[in-house]
């Protein structure tokens, strides 16, 4: 764990059951935030805040159950913690998944419905530019076999869009990217993400 | 962190060093299987692979078999993609493009070009940087590992040895490429030059490692996985993943093991949880001595 200098009391929790974790540590560390690797009960009761990275989110769904996590993140995601979900961790964040495993678990923690894998194999993943609410110069975007959203409630607010898909959104204290922020140099989605906390 | 290689602002571009090495970075603290069917292929979707390694034969069997091993049959590839949600990767053999190309053409989402399959280049390995999709490599030192990554590979795993159920080629391999990362972490600039000359390696990228303290791409392990402890083993090293082949279904219940080896791969610093996922899973791959081996396919690769 490392000191923070621009929110010392704050510590932000960064799902780390499988996935690219350690980026999004990375990019805290650089931000002056203090992180804690969550795999167990024991480490989400310490966190202010959490990530859920990109990964496999049928794995993840698997590794919540036997990890014992599910029902305590859900309880705190409910109480209104701070999370922010990319890639797999947007699919597990979902009220709804298209496409995905009869016994893949999911939060319900905002509403919109994603589909997994949905621009197509590894050789379609791609990088782009977007434009991002409240945000001047547009983001690099990097798109790893991405979930695309394909209904959002309209209490769902949408801060980005590629093409005509929500790529970014957020409702309430849950905030969702299809994308990869932590995967680019660009910190300010994370900057946004802790301001909130 | 490698270059982007393509500077388009507003459009979408695929196939990018960046685009590649995500894939890599997703695959973190999991664990990929080989399997050999589609039945196999949804045992380890099941037991929470992160992703699946498709190939006609566990290196095990190949071992047994001799004879030349090739890239699998395509019909079997789409057959395992047709079942499972997580990643497919797939071997080609070292130096062999076209299979690559054919690997590439069947949406596989990353190509192994694999020790373990018969070399069809004795001097060159795929020019991967012509490919979209990224390529894993194998490495038994750190000179290795940078001239494959030269080359465009998104992804190293140290190679062990394949097939045995034996661990030592793999800590071996791991030790080595860490080790050698840790010693330039503490060299001076003068010593860098030294360093590339005696790793065969570009100095571009020696100096890279000694400033950001570690591998370009994200280092996993392979090759004589049979346990929770070996897959634990190989992430306190150092790994970031492990790749697991013949130590799952050459095992007596492979759904318990493999599910018992995703556990331990996440829980890698939890001795009370790998302990708890240990018990009862039946007898492992039987495995063999390095002293039994009459091809060590970790010498492979150049």
């Amino acid at each position: 764990m490392r000191v923070s200098q621009n929110s010392a009391t704050k510590v932000v929790g960064v799902l780390a059951l499988q996935g690219a974790f350690n980026s999004h540590e990375r990019m805290l560390s650089e931000l002056g935030v203090a992180t804690q690797e969550v795999r167990t009960p024991q480490d989400l009761a310490v966190v202010d805040a959490l990530i859920m990275p990109g990964g496999e989110s049928t794995t993840m769904s698997q590794l919540l159950e036997s990890s014992e996590l599910f029902e305590p993140i859900k309880k705190v995601i409910h109480e209104g913690m701070p999370v922010f979900g990319t890639c797999a961790g947007m699919i597990l964040l979902a009220k709804t998944i298209f496409d995905g495993r009869d016994d893949q678990v999911s939060f319900n923690a905002i509403d919109i419905e994603v589909q997994r894998n949905a621009y197509g194999r590894q050789v379609d993943s791609f990088e782009a530019e977007i434009q991002v609410e409240r945000l001047n110069d547009a983001f690099h975007a990097v798109f790893i076999r991405a979930p695309r959203i394909l209904n959002l409630s309209p209490d769902v607010e949408v801060l980005a869009k590629f093409g005509s898909d929500v790529v970014l959104a957020r409702q309430k204290n849950v905030l969702v990217a299809a994308f990869h922020p932590e995967l680019s140099e660009d910190k300010r989605i994370h900057e946004m993400f802790v301001k909130e906390i | 962190m490698a270059k982007r290689e393509t500077e388009n602002p507003g459009k979408s571009a695929t196939g990018s060093m960046l685009v590649k090495r995500g894939l890599a970075e997703m695959l973190k603290g999991g664990v990929i299987m080989d399997v050999v069917n589609p039945e196999q292929a949804k045992i380890a979707e099941d037991a929470g692979a992160c992703a699946v390694m498709a190939l006609e034969r566990v290196p095990a069997d190949i071992r047994r078999d001799g004879g030349v091993a090739r890239m699998s049959d395509p019909e079997m590839i789409t057959g395992i993609q047709a079942v499972c949600s997580i990643p497919v990767m797939a071997k080609a053999r070292i130096g062999h493009f076209v299979e690559a190309q054919v690997l590439e053409s069947l949406g596989v989402d990353f190509i192994d070009e694999s020790e373990v399959l018969t070399p069809a280049d004795e001097a060159h390995h795929i020019d991967k940087l012509k490919f979209t999709a990224p390529f894993v490599c194998g490495a038994t030192n750190l000179g290795e590992a940078l001239r494959r990554i030269s080359e465009g590979a998104a992804l190293i795993r140290s190679k062990g040895e394949a097939g045995t159920g034996n661990i030592v080629e793999a800590v071996r391999h791991l030790r080595s490429i860490i080790g050698d990362i840790r010693k330039i972490t503490q060299a001076d600039s003068a010593e860098l030059f030294e360093w590339a000359k005696r790793l065969q390696a570009p100095l571009p990228l020696v100096q890279e490692i000694a400033e950001t303290g570690w591998l370009q791409v994200p280092l996993f392990c392979a090759g004589g996985i049979a346990t929770p402890s070996d897959a634990a083993l190989a992430m306190q090293l150092g790994a970031q993943a492990v790749f697991v082949g013949s130590g799952i279904f050459k095992s007596d219940d492979p759904a318990p093991r493999a599910k018992a080896i995703v556990e331990a791969t996440t829980h890698f610093r939890d001795p009370d949880i790998i302990a708890k996922v240990s018990r009862n899973l039946g007898v492992p791959m039987t495995g063999i001595g390095m002293d039994k081996i009459e091809q060590r396919y970790a010498e492979r690769g150049w």
